[in-house]
């Protein structure tokens, strides 16, 4: 079992900088799906501005990830998670562990076309619940919590934690990324950790538009804030629990993410201060920020059962409709203050 | 007699084993009683030990266990128990006393294991089966006999016709579904049958169910209450069931049970859980199952994959199956004791609302010579893990590639290891499984929509009202026009057809046709033998309700399909 590598798919800079981090104890087989990114990895040995350490080996099949690992880290964008799983699927076995690090949702169309053009929870699935769906794969999990790729990669001390059911996955996680500046927490509401990932990159967008629009310090205290409790609202709508939420995946993360200008997210933000239309901020940036395609599914669900969430309801217009980010936070800013927190 | 529906054809089926009730593993282990109650203690005794670390815990245990069984003497006696309870209480409680004054660290060992046993051994006694050869099959033409009998005397007229055979009980209960499937598959490995429960009379109308199909007896965990009546425990017992008694909660009680099971099922005996634990209170079909027993199969197929049963044949399969009702006598006091169990009420003390025999003996009668037709899905036989299996007992996914199940058990594919939260984990992804097959194989009756329609159209006019309140709207309110009942129907009944295309959900016979029909027969049906009906269509045209509990309760069968947002 020692001698079985350690699997990542996805070469983009938080798969590289997994892959590093994993390299520092177990070797690792690295899945990327471009034959040429391969080829310049292979002679540059650097993948997404990441010099990969040496046990890093590449590949372009995921059959020999497979075959070769028992454990797997899938690291792709939530845009292209179920394509990938549907290919990799045919090769698992129930013994796979997987564990992911993907901070999206995946939105699945109404497949009986007669009913209204709505969506319900039903129809959205969190990337556990995409691996879970489309292979035999039990033993899930997902690392979440405050990891900028770039830091990582440079050793700093930092930590993430390893959620799942399954306490065996949780040691799995832990024996293979636990290091001397890496601390790994546990936590069995794998639901409840994947929301906070994939919530908290909203809230990293409007931080984006604060700090872009030199709103100042105490409006970010006020975004944070207002912002933790708005994904704690939406994330018990969609099963997660909000004790969570209070945790390193939860407002760790989302600080360290409304604070960094290395985060997409941020970064995409700080754009649509600048004045830029969401095509123009898509060209200019070279990976998917998640949090522009959540806001669209957090959107239609909103509509459907009925709930305001304020902030992304905003930042859905600046990004569909032509709203400009004064004008979001002006309407924000006159909105009825409500009671302090409601939910403890 | 209403003609039968397409899929249901009236068939006698053969005995799976044509050698006869000698071949059966349930025979096998009753022959071997003693030395079966042996190895289920001796492995309870091994669990408990496992659960509690050191000698202080399990003194604890053992100490918590007293307490609670001598609240439970004083506060819930029951007829079954047994007279010498509290002496042997006592008697343990005074060599507890002796241990704390010993010194002595092994005299205090060995004092504490022989309390152990002795405790384990006694419930042990008490929760195994004791099943006759002579006996059940007696039992088994008894029930036949007396309620086919039953059956005719009230569907033919006179005194005479109860000797007439006119009629068999295969034409009052209908069995649908996989039920070659169950026949093949019981030839083969094991079975864990698991049956939704709505009412008393599940245990036997199953056990019946079960002989029609010709197959072995299974053993079944019935409620000890059901024992207080001597003429059950006669039934019961000679149909295979253990004892399960739900006021004993303690740890040494419970893992006896379980070891009973998992023992059981390794050792071959097909076995019927009711996995909601006990009956629906709210109607509802099982949303959360009772996970100990059901932890039973996942531990069972571990061993025997560690054993080195490796052959698909010797695998353990699940069987969902539904009992479809359109009258539960029960329900008024089901839906009452539901009613105050979600109002808060601290404290409920099981109750045993059939104590006598003669209100039991008024139960059946009624039950069959008035009720309606009941109709019994088999669901398909899935692994433990809840994938489907074919006719060599091999699993398949969901996108139909094949799955070695012994895989589930091990991090790399070969070693299988024991990992007690992995298969708690699996217990509960094997529960949400079989409630998603309830769901499928339930057979939606027109009874059941009437109902859901009605009380969902009196629930939406009056949005801000809670349940309790809800449930005490005055009678004028409650009034439905025909006209307006009859779109909502036509619109949830279009629904429901949609979800039987798409394999969701079954559907009765008696669903189809023209509309009104539909909806008077469905009227007719819904607890038609309650003293107050849960609906009724009056002289002027309009749908009424007079025991809006009892239309709830009835409605809350078609909870679960989303059927609500259709409503408005």
């Amino acid at each position: 079992m020692l001698n079985k590598k350690i699997g990542v798919i996805g070469a983009g800079s938080f798969g590289s900088a997994v892959a590093n981090k994993l390299a520092q104890k177990s070797d690792v087989l690295l899945y990327a799906r471009n034959p040429n990114t391969i080829k310049s990895i292979e002679s540059s040995r650097v993948s997404s501005g990441h010099s990969l350490a040496q046990n890093i080996t590449i590949t372009n099949d995921l059959e020999e990830i497979a075959g070769k690992c028992n454990t797997i880290f899938p690291v792709v964008p939530s845009a292209n998670f179920r394509e990938m799983m549907v290919n990799l699927s045919p090769f698992l076995h129930p013994y796979h562990t997987l564990i992911h690090g993907t901070k999206g949702l995946d939105l699945q169309p109404n497949k009986d076309s007669t009913s209204e053009n709505t969506i319900s929870s039903n129809n959205i699935k969190t990337m556990s619940e995409v691996i879970r769906e489309e292979s035999v794969v039990v033993r899930v999990g997902c690392m979440a919590g405050p990891n900028i790729a770039s830091e990582l990669t440079a050793n700093l001390p930092a930590a993430t934690v390893i959620a799942s059911p399954f306490n065996e996955v949780i040691a799995e996680g832990t024996r293979l990324l636990r290091s001397e500046n890496f601390l790994v927490y546990g936590n069995s509401d794998l639901k409840g950790v994947e929301l906070c990932g994939v919530l908290k990159n909203i809230i990293a967008i409007a931080a984006g538009i604060t700090s872009g629009l030199n709103l100042g310090n105490n409006a970010k205290g006020l975004l944070i804030s207002r912002g933790l409790v708005e994904m704690i609202y939406l994330g018990q709508v969609l099963g997660g629990e909000i004790s969570s939420f209070i945790g390193l995946a939860g407002i760790g993360d989302l600080v360290t993410t409304a604070s960094s200008t290395s985060s997409r997210n941020f970064t995409c933000g700080f754009k649509l201060a600048e004045g830029k239309k969401l095509d123009q901020v898509m060209l200019e940036m070279d990976e998917t920020a998640e949090g522009i395609n959540t806001i669209k599914i957090i959107k239609q669900l909103a509509v459907d059962q009925g709930l305001k969430p304020q902030i992304t309801e905003m930042l859905f217009r600046v990004l569909y409709l032509d709203l400009s980010a004064e004008d979001a936070v002006n309407y924000l800013m006159r909105y009825p203050g409500n009671i302090d927190i409601d939910f403890l | 007699m209403k003609p039968e529906g397409p899929d249901y054809v009236k068939k006698r089926y053969n005995q799976v084993h044509p050698g006869g009730i000698n071949e059966w593993p349930v025979v096998n282990l009753s022959k071997n009683r003693d030395l079966f109650i042996k190895e289920v203690t001796l492995s309870s005794i091994s669990r408990i030990k496992s659960m509690t670390k050191n000698r202080a815990a399990l003194i604890e245990e053992i100490e918590n266990t007293l307490f609670r069984e001598k609240l439970r003497i004083k506060r819930n006696p029951w007829a079954v128990d047994p007279p010498d309870e509290s002496d042997f209480l006592k008697s343990v409680n005074a060599k507890l006393l002796e241990i704390s004054q010993d010194e002595n660290q092994s005299n205090v060992d060995e004092t504490l294991d022989s309390i152990l046993e002795e405790m384990v051994l006694r419930y042990a006694n008490e929760i195994a089966g004791n099943f006759k050869k002579s006996r059940f099959r007696m039992a088994r033409s008894i029930v036949t006999f007396g309620l086919s009998r039953l059956l005719n005397a009230s569907r033919a007229r006179g005194f005479w016709s109860i000797f007439s055979t006119k009629y068999q009980l295969q034409d009052k209960v209908q069995i649908t579904g996989e039920v070659e499937q169950l026949r093949t598959m019981s030839t083969k490995g094991t079975i864990i049958m698991v049956p939704t429960h709505f009412s008393n009379l599940d245990s036997i109308l199953i056990g019946w169910v079960i002989s029609a199909l010709g197959l072995p007896a299974f053993i079944y965990g019935a409620g000890l209450n059901l024992f207080n009546i001597k003429i059950f425990a006669y039934f019961m017992n000679s149909l295979g069931a253990y004892k399960v008694d739900r006021r004993k909660k303690n740890l040494i009680y419970l893992q006896t049970l379980k070891s009973y099971s998992s023992l059981a099922i390794q050792k071959g005996c097909h076995s019927l859980f009711f996995p909601g634990g006990t009956r629906s209170r709210s109607g509802n079909i099982e949303q959360r199952l009772k996970l100990g027993l059901l932890s039973t199969a996942i531990e069972a197929q571990r061993v025997n994959y560690q054993k080195g049963k490796r052959d698909g044949l010797e695998k353990i399969f699940i069987v969902p199956v539904t009992i479809n009702y359109n009258f539960v006598l029960e329900a008024p006091d089901l839906i009452k004791q539901y009613l105050k169990m979600k109002g808060q009420e601290r404290y409920y003390v099981e109750n045993d609302e059939y104590s006598s025999s003669y209100k039991t003996f008024a139960f059946l009668f009624k039950f069959f010579t008035k009720g309606s037709n009941i109709s019994v899905s088999i669901g398909k036989c899935m692994d433990v893990l809840g994938n489907y299996v074919n006719e060599d007992g091999q699993s398949f996914d969901k996108h139909n590639r094949l799955v070695d199940t012994q895989e589930y058990f091990t991090k790399d594919g070969h070693i299988i290891s024991h990992n007690q939260q992995r298969e708690d984990e699996y217990t509960r992804m094997l529960s949400s499984r079989i409630v998603e097959e309830f769901h499928i194989i339930n057979k939606v009756f027109a009874s059941h929509l009437v109902a859901f329609t009605a009380f969902q159209i009196i629930e939406k006019r009056f949005p801000k009202l809670d349940l309790y309140n809800l449930l005490r709207v005055p009678e004028e309110d409650q009034e439905i026009e025909y006209e307006d009942f009859k779109i909502v129907f036509e619109k949830l009944l279009n629904k429901i057809y949609k979800l039987k295309e798409n394999g969701k959900v079954n559907i009765s016979p008696n669903l189809t046709g023209d509309i009104d029909e539909i909806i008077k027969l469905g009227v007719i049906n819904v607890g038609m033998f309650h003293a107050k009906r849960a609906i009724k269509l009056t002289k002027g045209g309009k749908i009424v309700s007079e025991d809006l509990n009892l239309l709830y309760y009835y409605h809350n069968r078609l909870k679960g399909y989303n059927l609500e947002r259709h409503v408005e």
